[in-house]
């Protein structure tokens, strides 16, 4: 029995849908940013606009037919990682000296 | 055409989880949300051909940096996000319409303005993106970036445990 898929509309997907689907990842990050007052949370928001960036550098690195930009977004990755190691300890440090989480309430620099 | 059908699948579940990641209230929801993102952007950096990328994608980030979300989510104790009471509904009405406008507007923008908007992005058209393409210009072009990159990883790990660190009385 052959089995063959109906004919899609489109044959080929064009580098703005990639360049879209970042910017619509990075809107949501923002929105999460703005939004959420949960301390841990705001910062999945700026890992997830990280990730959106990366995924436009990947994108026109495939337009430019280079690994140039895949180094980028490498450098990128490393950055996330250096700064999630120290955020989350910013968060300990805050949670261990004020017992909340909501950023509302972490408002003065000194307890 | 395999292309467009896991594009299609992995764009939506990578928007899905975004919006998920957002307008849940427990911050683990919001983590496994973000792994779901994380997961689907890899699958679509294998279709542009970014093979280490992809592969770091997943080690690096859906694995150890989430890792170290999770930990620090249970180490806290972190429950769910209270509701404020007497937010204004206007800012609720206007909000998401503003959002979506605003969205649409840089979609437009991208297709019109950007010359190379159109040009399709076959699957096996890159093949650039393996493990010693990428290694070869990192260790050539990119040497001093690079080992620039150790020293900051350094001072992260010293932040980290200066700020972390029990003082000692």
């Amino acid at each position: 029995m052959d089995f063959t898929l109906p004919p899609l509309p489109i044959s080929a997907i064009p580098l703005s849908a990639y360049l879209i689907l970042s910017a619509i990842l990075f809107g949501l990050g923002i929105c999460g940013f703005l939004f959420r007052r949960n301390l841990i949370t705001v910062f999945m928001s700026i890992e997830l606009m990280l990730n959106a960036v990366n995924l436009s550098f990947v994108a026109f690195s495939h337009q430019m037919k280079q690994a140039d930009g895949q180094i980028y977004s490498f450098f990128v990755m490393v950055v996330a990682a250096a700064e999630a190691a120290v955020g989350l300890a910013i968060i300990l440090t805050v949670f261990k000296n004020r017992e909340t989480l909501e950023v509302d309430e972490v408002d003065n620099l000194k307890l | 055409m395999m292309g467009v059908i896991l594009f299609a699948i992995f764009a939506t579940a990578a928007v899905a989880c975004g919006i998920n990641l957002v307008l849940q209230r427990h911050p683990v929801t919001s983590a496994l949300s973000l792994i779901g993102v994380m997961g689907s952007l890899a699958v679509l950096y294998l279709l542009l051909g970014a093979e280490f990328i992809a592969a770091v994608q997943l080690i690096v980030y859906a694995g150890a940096i989430m890792v170290l979300f999770l930990f620090v989510i249970m180490l806290l104790n972190a429950g769910e996000e209270r509701k404020i009471p007497g937010k204004s509904l206007v800012s609720k009405l206007i909000g998401l319409p503003v959002f979506v406008l605003f969205l649409g507007l840089v979609a437009y923008l991208i297709q019109t303005q950007y010359t190379h908007a159109g040009s399709p992005v076959d699957f096996d058209a890159f093949t650039g993106g393996g493990p010693r393409e990428v290694g070869m210009a990192l260790f050539t072009t990119y040497l001093l970036p690079f080992e620039v990159t150790s020293v900051l990883i350094l001072i992260a790990i010293l932040g980290a445990i200066v700020l972390a660190r029990k003082e000692i009385d």
